[in-house]
């Protein structure tokens, strides 16, 4: 009698194979299914009796090959072989799995039969592509606790069509996060416009949100569409929506609610179809208590709120983006810079980073270009780094400074009056970049790892400009 | 159509390197079968070959769910999960007795696999 022969009437066997969580087959040397386990009959939708015979290539119709081509090879040279691949069931279904095919040797080492072991991988893959697939499609990096609600949360926002509200401390990823939130949704294939509510005038502003007629101005030559119709069927961005004037702001309420506005100089009603997503990094809340911005529009706004938590309140995320900042510069500058040394990391997570990811990443680039070693050691990050640790740690004993969000403003002024305080400590780094730059304000601002239009805004706070 | 591998029907729709076209009417082959290799093998490309070739009925093996779906909204019948040589399912085909899921005889031999 053949060996497959035994095995298949052997009741012992066929309760040993199902007694396994994975889908197992025993095949002849002719690949012709001999029996299957209770588990990979309900995964190929094909029943043993069904099987019994039938070449095994038509019963599991994975992507190994045609003809069997990989059973053969382990045939032929008697070595077990594990590959990832998929099959399609007759329930029309693709399962990825991960195949195991091993030879089985009669007494006198001749080939008996053929062992394959199915291993549904599908749980594995779907979670991999879900941390992938974020990561890799918003170009978004977090693993903290914090980091996860907004990946959550931003699926939901994604499936809906309401106006979102994005706040957060610069440099946090706002802008990432609105194109991504566009990105997901189902007007993904129409445009993303993005307008800095911050940069521009007033005048100026209205006119590039709503557009102008012809002769609406001096100087309006030509008639222009503005942002709000370039929107259509799409998503605005509007960043910085904390700096819209009060005027402005009724204006964008009437868009909020009806669709529709007048543009500049016109008397002719536009209808858009657009979906707004708005930024911040100020408190609305707080703007609306001090008269600056107008309660109903921030209600209006408000509808789906999103706050990016700041870098230092990521739990373990600094190191993730240290490292993966580092691999991107060291890649393109075609470095071969493999990490930080103990002592780095100990500087960088002390950092409290109040430029967020952005300057994270500037630390990594400028380590990146500095760095002559393998490693990069304390010598080659920014000496801004330490000025700051020994200020904050010469202070620390005396003073407990809690979370810079929580304070407002009336608190936050006594006591940057008080000790300098991490105003004073803002104020030097402006300062000392500007020098650094020789008063070039882009330069001091990537210096700084903030945006232009943050270091424009500080230097008015502290009525530098 | 049948999507073939060989001598058989190919076991995956979307793997399947050859197709064969059979015009027939009241159970007699109008033409010669004409057997078309697939350059770029896919399920997409096969699909888009079934809507330029006009056909009424597509006989595979495995098919994905979403490409059976497409092919009988483009109101193309689909037998799928046969498993058999070509030209035994084609004769099925042509009597109308071919149904989804059937096993004709043949599959089992070793030629299968030479």
């Amino acid at each position: 009698m053949k060996p497959e022969s035994k095995l298949h009437i052997s009741p012992v066997f066929s309760e040993l194979l199902n007694a396994i969580p994975h889908g197992i087959a025993y095949l002849d040397t002719n690949l012709c299914v001999v029996v299957m386990n209770r588990f990979l009959e309900i995964m190929t939708g094909y029943s043993t009796a069904e099987a019994r015979g039938i070449y095994s290539e038509f019963i599991f119709r994975s992507n190994l090959g045609n003809k069997n081509q990989m059973s053969r090879e382990v045939l032929d040279r008697g070595e077990a072989v594990s590959v990832d691949g998929n099959i399609i069931n007759r329930q029309r279904k693709k399962i990825p799995i991960h195949f195991t095919l091993s030879c089985l040797h009669d007494e006198q080492g001749q080939p008996a039969g053929f062992l394959i072991v199915l291993e549904d991988i599908s749980v594995l893959k779907s979670v991999e592509s879900k941390h992938q697939g974020l990561a890799e499609e918003t170009g978004i990096l977090g693993h903290s606790p914090q980091m996860a609600k907004v990946f959550e949360l931003m699926s939901v926002l994604a499936r809906t069509d309401a106006s979102v509200l994005i706040t957060g401390e610069t440099g946090t990823g706002k802008d990432m996060i609105a194109e991504a939130l566009h990105e997901s949704s189902q007007r993904a294939r129409q445009p993303f416009i993005k307008v800095n509510c911050g940069a521009l005038p007033e005048a100026l502003l209205e006119s590039e949100l709503f557009g102008h007629v012809k002769g609406a101005f001096t100087g309006a030559v030509t008639e222009t569409v503005g942002m709000f119709r370039l929107a259509h069927k799409g998503t605005i961005f509007l960043t910085e929506i904390g700096d819209l004037s009060l005027p402005l702001q009724v204006k964008l309420l009437s868009v909020l609610d009806d669709q529709e506005f007048f543009p500049v100089g016109g008397s002719k009603k536009v209808k858009v179809d657009v979906r707004i997503i708005a930024a911040t990094h100020c408190s609305l809340r707080q703007e609306v208590q001090q008269g600056r911005f107008r309660e109903d529009l921030f209600y209006r706004l408000n509808v789906l709120h999103l706050h990016m938590p700041p870098l230092r309140e990521r739990d373990g995320d600094i190191r993730l983006l240290l490292d993966h900042f580092l691999r991107h510069f060291s890649g393109k500058l075609g470095r071969g810079i493999t990490a930080f040394t103990k002592k780095a990391i100990d500087v960088l997570g002390r950092y409290r980073y109040p430029g967020n990811v952005r300057e994270l990443r500037n630390i990594a680039e400028y380590s990146a270009n500095i760095c002559q070693g393998k490693k990069v050691g304390t010598k080659d990050l920014p000496q801004y780094l330490f000025q700051a640790a020994e200020e904050s740690s010469a202070k620390a004993p005396v003073i407990v400074v809690p979370p810079m969000v929580s304070l407002s403003r009336e608190q936050a002024q006594p006591m940057a009056k008080m000790d300098g305080g991490w105003t004073g400590i803002e104020k030097e780094m402006i300062v000392d970049a500007l020098r650094k730059t020789g008063g070039n304000r882009s330069k001091a601002a990537d210096l700084l790892g903030w945006g232009r239009t943050t270091l424009w805004r500080k230097l008015k706070k502290y009525k530098m400009a | 159509m049948i999507t073939t591998r060989g001598d058989f029907v190919s076991p995956r729709f979307d793997l399947s390197p050859e197709v064969l076209i059979a015009t027939y009417y009241d159970q007699e082959l109008l033409e010669e079968p004409r057997s078309i290799i697939v350059s770029d093998v896919s399920a997409e490309t096969i699909c888009d070959l079934a809507l330029k070739e006009n056909v009424a009925m597509v006989i595979c093996g495995g098919i994905e769910e979403q490409h059976y779906q497409f092919l009988t909204w483009k109101k193309i019948t689909v037998i799928d999960s046969v498993i058999g040589p070509y030209t035994e399912v084609l004769q099925l085909a042509m009597n109308n007795t071919l149904k989804s899921g059937m096993i004709l005889p043949g599959a089992t031999s070793k030629e299968v696999a030479s």
